[in-house]
């Protein structure tokens, strides 16, 4: 149980410390305050940005993370948690 | 004339260098008018490359080098024609945009695209007719096509096909999905990687260097290792004509034309 609840503590940090790490690249790419972020935000409509934007931050984060990921992955994803679990499932 | 501003592109030569620069809002999408200007740069090659040993091919619009053809035109002229004259203009359309990348393609100079943001379609099948890419680290190339029932029709396939491996080219044509500058490194397609903002100035110095080499030489180690596909092209443009009467394609193009979604550059 405990090794379980450790490994749960070390995905949950992980994931936790991925979904900080979007947010900051998200705030110093788009100049926007990084408290004005959220995990669970809609990151179309917090960042007011366009899919051409999008691919930008695309791009930023696969550079930032060392991943690839298809942008058919981001299709239905809207919020910067969703986004970070994306991400996770790549590293 | 050596130098010349028009509606949708722009050149002059420098230092032995034609710089071809793209200009038209949004992202440099190629419509009739952009054709047009890139047939006047054709026709003017002739004379130009008389004082260049190089062309560089760049984007003056800071959100991409070319985020393909005009799809809006493409879709607005299409349906006040009858079938027959659809299929006919958008065939006239190709085989002058197919002179175009022909003429740039062959032309004897070294040719360099200076890429950065969005080189989407017909922007990708532009850069493919250079001899080098030099990619912002913020470029990102798609073939989106299928996603309205259709193929690149500027030459694309037959150009990746001449460059790279049939595997990655699946990859990019069938699932749509954007690569960026290090992927597009890796796979043998971009030159070179450079940071951001940097494409042209690198793509400059990349020039005067080519300066450096013995213009005859350069000229016949291109026609040796960069054949024309002509039989592939023909057949590119006769699969297009004949994909693009299909029924799903005017849905394709009416849903992205008047798409409200988020991503709809996603396939």
């Amino acid at each position: 149980m405990r090794i379980v609840a450790v490994w749960q503590d070390v995905v949950m940090n992980t994931l936790d410390q991925t979904t900080n790490e979007i947010l900051q690249l998200a705030a110093a790419h788009f100049d926007v305050p990084r408290e004005h972020l959220n995990a669970g935000d809609d990151f179309f409509k917090t960042l007011g940005i366009n899919s051409l934007q999008a691919l930008a931050l695309l791009t930023r984060l696969e550079q930032h993370f060392h991943i690839e990921l298809p942008d058919y992955e981001l299709q239905g994803v809207s919020d910067f948690r969703t986004l970070a679990e994306r991400i996770q499932s790549r590293l | 004339m050596n130098s010349f501003q028009g509606k949708t592109v722009s050149w002059r030569v420098s230092d032995g260098t034609i710089e071809l620069s793209l200009n038209r809002v949004p992202c440099n999408e190629i419509g009739s008018d952009t054709l047009v200007e890139l047939e006047k740069f054709t026709a003017e090659l002739e004379a130009l490359q008389h004082e260049a040993h190089a062309l560089i091919i760049s984007s003056a619009r800071k959100e991409g080098f070319c985020a393909g053809a005009d799809l809006r035109e493409l879709y607005e002229r299409s349906p006040a024609l009858a079938p027959a004259q659809r299929v006919a203009s958008v065939r006239d359309f190709l085989e002058r945009i197919h002179r175009v990348m022909n003429a740039l393609d062959a032309a004897p100079l070294v040719t360099i695209a200076a890429v950065h943001g969005v080189t989407f379609g017909g922007g990708f099948e532009l850069a493919l007719v250079c001899d080098l890419i030099i990619a912002d680290r913020m470029a990102r190339f798609c073939f989106p096509e299928l996603r309205l029932g259709l193929i690149p029709a500027f030459g694309g396939i037959p150009r990746l096909r001449r460059d790279l491996g049939n595997a990655v080219i699946r990859d990019l044509l069938l699932t749509g999905r954007s690569i960026n500058a290090t992927k597009a490194h890796s796979i043998g397609l971009v030159s070179q990687v450079v940071g951001e903002g940097d494409a042209l100035r690198v793509a400059r110095t990349t020039a005067s260097q080519i300066g450096k080499f013995d213009r005859q030489t350069a000229i016949a180690a291109k026609q040796f290792i960069k054949p024309i596909p002509h039989e592939e092209l023909r057949h590119e443009i006769e699969l297009f004509c004949d994909l693009f009467m299909r029924p799903a394609v005017e849905a394709g193009l009416r849903k992205f034309v008047q798409s409200t979604e988020a991503l709809p550059y996603l396939p």
